[in-house]
């Protein structure tokens, strides 16, 4: 097995027409009465089919706001942004994706199943697809036996789990995920990690991940973005190589510290202190 | 050396009861001159005084550690209870009791009080046990308020215009049971459940409204609360002037004044979904009927049941109160302000008894319902455990 992590930068390569994701000259610019905050500016990036595209950078760098953009709950103030195609709004309404938010969100009244079912129901699937696929769901994520139980009966990380269970119960092939493992500690995120790999080798969804930590940005991605606020910008995109069914240890290879190195680096050039 | 701690309640029950033995049980007849009674001339209340005196000093070296305990103390109470009410009336204290009969009850005081607290205290991981324990010390509670009000008016012989003791109201409340189901007929099942409904009904569909409709926000809810802020006393007569002198216009007041909490406490709720949870719904694309009846609504419901209880109180103020400015002759509240005007106090005050259970059950039915409703919030999920 040849662990040869080729780190090239892809915005020098020539556009693919399978782009799930495909951002032009964004820019979002927030209005607030102390004038405006520039969130987004001149973002380009293509996500292809099939890719696990990590977002890193500090916090306040946009890159929450950029998965915000591409779900269509922030409008872009300039650019263009076409998602499998069509508009973001349009991608909402055809339910092309599914979001994972930072916090479980799972809603009290509703046991785990109803909660993993919730997307099919507002989609007006029949109860017995509904309940089969919510079956299915959870036991991607490990969750099944937990049907009946309500959030608040289960762990964080096992809420966290049933969030990312529902985002996956109506099977959109575009995942994204805005820090989702990060009010975890790290045996329990380690774990996630794993799974959500697994997950993503076995299903072949594209998943746009948003994190602050350069282990699991490594680790996870095919595709890192290194993200700079003010205004928030890309400022490299690197190119992993690992296998798709790489294991925790290869966070101690050579090709993978080299990686990370990489992303660090990027971090500090878009980050001053002084401010 | 051990330090040998010793129970303050007893102590008190056991000094108490023994002075009681001590000092005189009765005033002075006036006519005669002569002592009414003494301790020795009734046995049942020297035994219970006696027994309490045992029992008090037992208890202050031992302490009242075990529910057993308790309930040796609570029985020895309701035995001097039972006592101190016979020799009220069997052996003519009433109206003459003395400085011994009231060391006697304050020394019962103790007793109960020491033993509802350790009642109180009770904790047991048998469901049947704790929940017995959790209805006792209401119940016990209450049992022992209406004794002291019982015994203060016969003990200093409080005309009954002024405070009728707790028998008189429930003999009078037995014997017209008739009148009393009429009048609970016509201001309660009639008016104060259909006010109720009204009000409150028209009250959660106007706050969706109010809720979607951003001028009727602005415009309405100052509206509305000019609206609750009316004076309940100046709108009642107006009220039975526009609609009868039957239920109708009681039911009028009702909705009323249930209208504002209802609605306030609705709008309120319908903003209680948190942002993330919207966006969630938007990630589906969630219709604005779906998010509502999915995610506003249940979020709301906490909101809603808490103005559903103020109501239920509020509801039968208004049309007791609305029934003092014309009615057909039955009613609660028209009955209160006639007996009120031909000295018959038991009977208002049994009027009384029947607002404050019908309240009660009206509450409780409604907590009951947001109970089961609401299960999954915060204040009630650590009893699902």
């Amino acid at each position: 097995m040849t662990l040869k992590a080729v780190v090239n930068n892809v915005a020098q390569m020539p556009a693919s027409a399978d782009a799930v994701v495909d951002i032009q000259k964004l820019s979002l610019t927030f209005q607030t009465a102390d004038g405006p905050v520039y969130a987004l500016s001149d973002v380009d990036l293509k996500i292809e089919r099939g890719e696990f595209v990590s977002f890193i950078g500090p916090s306040g760098c946009g890159k929450t706001t950029l998965l915000r953009v591409i779900a269509d709950l922030e409008k872009a103030t300039g650019g263009d942004i076409s998602i499998n195609g069509v508009s973001p709004q349009e991608a909402r309404e055809n339910r092309a994706y599914g979001y994972v938010f930072q916090a479980p969100a799972l809603l009290p009244w509703r046991s785990i199943e109803r909660n993993v079912t919730l997307p099919l129901e507002i989609m007006e699937i029949s109860r017995e697809e509904r309940i089969k696929r919510g079956h299915e769901a959870l036991k991607l994520v490990e969750l099944n036996g937990f049907e009946k139980k309500f959030p608040w009966q289960l762990s964080g990380g096992m809420q966290q789990r049933a969030s990312i269970a529902r985002a996956l119960s109506f099977d959109a092939d575009l995942l994204l995920m805005d820090e989702p493992f990060g009010a975890l500690d790290e045996i329990v995120r380690d774990h996630l990690n794993e799974q959500l790999l697994k997950l993503w080798a076995r299903t072949n969804k594209t998943v746009a991940f948003v994190t602050h930590s350069i282990p699991e940005a490594v680790y996870l991605s095919t595709k890192i973005v290194v993200m700079s606020p003010r205004p928030g910008r890309i400022i490299d995109v690197i190119k992993t190589d690992f296998p798709k069914d790489r294991g925790l240890d290869i966070r101690e290879t050579p090709e993978f510290l080299e990686v990370a190195h990489r992303v660090r680096e990027g971090l500090r050039a878009g980050h001053s202190y002084d401010e | 050396m051990t330090t040998i701690k010793l129970d303050k309640f007893c102590l008190v029950a056991a000094i108490a009861a023994l002075l009681a033995l001590i000092f005189p049980l009765s005033g002075v007849d006036p006519e005669s001159g002569k002592q009414i009674a003494f301790v020795s001339d009734i046995s049942g209340i020297a035994v219970a005084m006696a027994l309490c005196v045992i029992a008090g000093a037992a208890f202050t070296w031992l302490g009242v550690g075990h529910i057993q305990y308790a309930a040796i103390i609570l029985v020895v109470a309701v035995f001097g209870c039972w006592q101190a009410i016979a020799a009220l009336y069997d052996y003519g204290i009433a109206g003459h009791a003395g400085t011994g009969f009231w060391l006697f009850i304050l020394s019962l005081w103790a007793f109960v009080w020491r033993g509802i607290d350790v009642v109180a205290r009770y904790r047991s991981l048998e469901m049947a046990k704790q929940q017995s324990a959790n209805i006792l010390v209401p119940i016990a509670f209450g049992v022992w308020l209406l004794f002291l009000w019982e015994v203060i008016v016969a003990g200093f012989g409080v005309p009954q215009v002024l405070l009728p003791a707790p028998s008189a109201i429930g003999l009078r409340f037995i014997s017209s049971t008739d009148i009393l189901a009429a009048d609970f007929q016509q201001t309660f099942i009639k008016a104060v459940i259909s006010g109720y409904v009204i009000g409150c009904g028209s009250a959660f569909i106007v706050a969706i409204a109010v809720d979607r409709v951003p001028f009727l926000k602005r415009g309405l809810l100052p509206l509305g609360n000019m609206v609750s802020a009316l004076p309940i006393i100046g709108v009642a007569p107006i009220m039975v002037m526009w609609f009868g002198f039957d239920w109708q216009s009681k039911a009028a007041v009702i909705v009323i004044m249930t209208f504002f909490p209802m609605l306030v406490n609705t709008v309120t709720g319908l903003n209680a979904a948190g942002a993330l949870e919207k966006d969630l719904m938007a990630t589906y694309a969630s219709g604005y009927w779906s998010t509502l009846f999915r995610l506003r609504l249940p979020a709301a419901m906490p909101f809603v049941f808490n103005a559903l209880k103020i109501n239920s109180t509020l509801a039968l103020i208004g049309a007791i109160v609305a029934e003092f400015f014309g009615t057909p002759i039955v009613g609660m509240g028209f009955r209160i302000s006639t007996e009120v005007g031909r000295m018959n106090v038991d009977m208002v005050w049994a009027e009384i008894a029947l607002a404050a259970l019908a309240g009660t059950a009206f509450y409780g039915a409604v907590a009951y319902v947001e109970r089961k409703a609401t299960s999954w919030h915060p204040s009630f999920r650590v009893r699902r455990h």
